[in-house]
């Protein structure tokens, strides 16, 4: 599973993906994977506005993610 | 019309003199004059589209030439509307240009918006990007939303033929601190030009119904891998049902008054040994504090209130008077029978003055 991060989700991870490989659990849904995010990432747990996509496709905290999925997380931006 | 000066784009097959008559017709508004507004406003010009209205109430500074390439050094300090109007009409003097010389707000979204067919976001924070989309969800206008954030971008297209919306894809605002503005994360300046030009381009579509739209998709730049991502979203059907602003979209009312005092009180209150709660970080407070001073910093002031005294004033005091004003709201929630104070313009004020 793939990870895709940008904007401030970028800068607090400190990379632009994360990579679930074959030995690592994989979150089962979208909330799962935020969850799991927070614990490795306090500061990501505070962000109260993040859209998530899974397969390019916009995807609520219920849809369940697998293994081959490419994930991309997209919080709102500002600047102008 | 000047056939001559658009015939590079009438005989473009595809768009041709019936394209370059649609933008002639077309009224677009451009809300921001900044680094997106720039390129948006130059090239929607050149092109030829009739009427461009231009919405801002900055004034040019040195700060922002590295990216907003229609003002030069001579216009620091101008009016941008004011310098954007005269650069544009030197540009092409064919079009009508209309300046709105303020920033949107709830008082005067609607009337503006009401007069284009196509609204162009070149806004640079949150409460007006939430602005302008409500505003032109109740006007049943299409926006063309951009972006940016460091070395990436976002475009969109939205409220498209009953299409998606800003909300659908953010519902709400974050709140206030969550999500760094270019002032303060730094944005390289070609980045804008791209996110702009972006943004132009979908705008002439929306006009002269050439191509696909980019409604209901998400594209995201990222400058540093040079990759364009899209990501498709849907339609929340509640999110078309706004039928009036919000009383205001600030991250606080802008009627609250915050109280306050002055640095050359603050000088009154060291002699006398008031309670000043320096919020900043453990860094800041370290390299420099004021005698007597409590240290809490502001992401642990919840848990550690219990080392303010509530029944004595509290003054609130950090490096600029900003965040020491997201302290009082903190405190003044927590605590509605305290009184609090923030210190205006902070140590930075107080070390100018003072010092």
């Amino acid at each position: 599973m793939e990870v895709l991060l940008f904007g401030i989700a970028k800068d607090i991870v400190g990379e632009s993906q994360l990579q679930f490989t074959e030995s690592d659990k994989v979150p089962s849904s979208v909330s799962e994977l935020k969850r799991m995010i927070s614990e490795t990432y306090p500061e990501f747990g505070k962000l109260t506005s993040l859209a998530v996509a899974v397969n390019s496709e916009y995807a609520e905290d219920n849809v369940p993610l697998d293994r081959n999925d490419e994930i991309a997380i997209i919080p709102p931006v500002s600047g102008g | 019309m000047n056939q001559r000066r658009y015939i590079r784009q009438t005989t473009l097959k595809g768009f041709g003199l019936e394209g370059q008559k649609r933008l002639a017709k077309a009224k677009i508004l451009v809300i921001g004059a900044g680094g997106l507004g720039v390129p948006v406003l130059t090239y929607l010009n050149a092109m030829g589209v009739g009427k461009i209205g231009i919405v801002d109430n900055d004034e040019v500074s040195i700060t922002n030439l590295h990216r907003q390439v229609l003002y030069g050094e001579n216009d620091i300090g101008e009016s941008k509307v004011i310098t954007a109007f005269e650069k544009l009409k030197a540009q092409n003097p064919d079009n009508d240009i209309v300046v709105y010389n303020t920033f949107l707000t709830t008082k005067n979204a609607l009337e503006i918006i009401t007069d284009y067919d196509v609204v162009v976001d070149t806004s640079d924070n949150f409460p007006t990007r939430y602005l302008v989309n409500d505003a032109c969800v109740i006007l049943n206008k299409p926006f063309v939303y951009g972006a940016l954030h460091g070395y990436e971008g976002q475009v969109s297209v939205f409220n498209y033929k009953d299409g998606p919306t800003y909300r659908c894809l953010f519902p709400n605002m974050p709140n206030e601190n969550e999500v760094p503005n270019c002032n303060e994360h730094g944005v390289l300046g070609i980045i804008p030009g791209i996110i702009g030009n972006l943004q132009a381009l979908e705008a002439i579509k929306l006009v002269t119904g050439i191509g696909e739209v980019l409604s209901g998709k998400l594209l995201i730049f990222d400058g540093l891998q040079q990759s364009y991502q899209k990501i498709k979203f849907k339609l929340q059907p509640k999110n078309l049902e706004i039928k009036k602003l919000q009383a205001f979209y600030e991250w606080n009312d802008p009627c609250e008054i915050v109280p306050i005092v002055s640095v050359d009180e603050l000088q009154r209150l060291l002699i006398e040994k008031a309670q000043i709660v320096d919020i900043r970080t453990n860094e800041e407070f370290t390299n420099f504090h004021l005698p007597d001073s409590i240290h809490i910093p502001l992401n642990e002031l919840e848990a550690n209130s219990n080392k303010i005294n509530f029944s004595l004033p509290v003054y609130l005091l950090c490096q600029s008077g900003k965040r020491s004003e997201t302290a009082l709201r903190q405190l003044r929630n927590a605590h509605p029978e305290s009184s609090v104070f923030s210190i205006l313009g902070g140590l930075n004020q107080y070390l100018a003055e003072c010092s």
